[in-house]
């Protein structure tokens, strides 16, 4: 399935939030994830399994004025 | 000289000194910088991670005792404001924001309007709205209509270090505004947020002065030193001004 990451299309095969951050070698705690303009809590990460076509934001806080 | 503590939303902040993250040469002089300057707020942005270099987790490095101000920089118009700023708030930085809209890219100049259209939106949803503006009195009377908590006027673009280009215009928002005046941009030097708590502002927002100077650390307290200083002087009422001089000492000849 393909899924957008950041707003570029990836391949990916099933899997949960928690399962692609893994595979992306991210560190969790500074990672803030919505998915479909919903902002899914890190407890949730393992519940959420993505579908084609997802739109999936990886954010973080960043420095800034 | 008894001074009111300054509050915004609810919140008390004993400094009047708002500080900023970016453009630092190590996150880690943050912290640092923090405790030299005795800054209670600062500011952080939000961005998509570089899946190829990570960065740093920014908020590690700001102390628990000082309040989140996430900005929506990157916003290109009221409706990215307000999907940045409740994804803020989900991610745990609480109920502060400050509105930024920026569709110069040239001058970097806010956009008034979505940022006023921003202001109405979030203020519904309780957030603690810092609009970041050019100074325009009827507009900031607009931004206090919407429950904007203060008005952050800009002294000159961002990063420019300028100083107070604008200060007539904001000026006139410090005279006719009930919400407090947060000088936010432009401040190159501790002299010129002298000048702006001098002249009666509530607060300034100073960030790439304190992060790109030689020793931020130093930069920090030397600003609110000059925050400090400003404070107390709008306090004890500058003396006035004369076109003529006037004599200090006794006008008659020494021996007369």
């Amino acid at each position: 399935m393909e899924i957008y990451i950041n707003g570029k299309p990836e391949e990916t095969g099933p899997s949960n939030i928690h399962q692609l951050v893994d595979k992306k070698g991210l560190k969790a705690d500074s990672l803030v994830v919505e998915l479909n303009r919903q902002i899914i809590k890190q407890t949730q990460w393992h519940e959420v399994h993505l579908q084609d076509g997802d739109r999936l934001e990886l954010l973080s806080f960043v420095g800034g004025g | 000289m008894e001074d009111n503590v300054l509050n915004l939303g609810g919140v008390s902040f004993g400094s009047r000194l708002f500080t900023g993250t970016g453009k630092f040469s190590s996150n880690q002089l943050i912290p640092h910088m923090l405790a030299a300057s005795g800054s209670q707020m600062i500011t952080v942005a939000l961005r998509r991670i570089d899946l190829s270099s990570p960065t740093e987790n920014i908020l590690a490095y700001i102390p628990d005792n000082v309040t989140l101000l996430p900005n929506t920089s990157g916003a290109r118009s009221a409706d990215e404001a307000v999907r940045v700023a409740r994804i803020a708030r989900e991610a745990g930085c609480g109920n502060f924001i400050k509105i930024e809209v920026i569709t110069d890219m040239k001058y970097l100049m806010p956009d008034n309007l979505e940022t006023l259209k921003a202001t109405e939106l979030l203020a519904k949803e309780g957030f603690i709205v810092l609009p970041y503006v050019l100074p325009d009195l009827p507009l900031a009377k607009r931004l206090e209509a919407a429950g904007a908590a203060a008005v952050m006027p800009l002294g000159a673009p961002i990063g420019t270090n300028r100083g107070l280009e604008t200060k007539a215009m904001i000026a006139l928002l410090i005279e006719n505004c009930n919400v407090p005046i947060i000088v936010d941009a432009g401040i190159g030097r501790p002299s010129q947020a002298a000048e702006a708590m001098e002249m009666g502002a509530d607060a300034v927002l100073v960030n790439t002065a304190i992060a790109t100077a030689t020793d931020p650390v130093a930069m920090g307290e030397a600003f609110a030193l000059a925050v400090r200083a400003g404070r107390m002087a709008y306090l004890a009422e500058v003396a006035g001004e004369s076109p003529l001089a006037r004599a200090s000492s006794p006008l008659t000849g020494f021996l007369n």
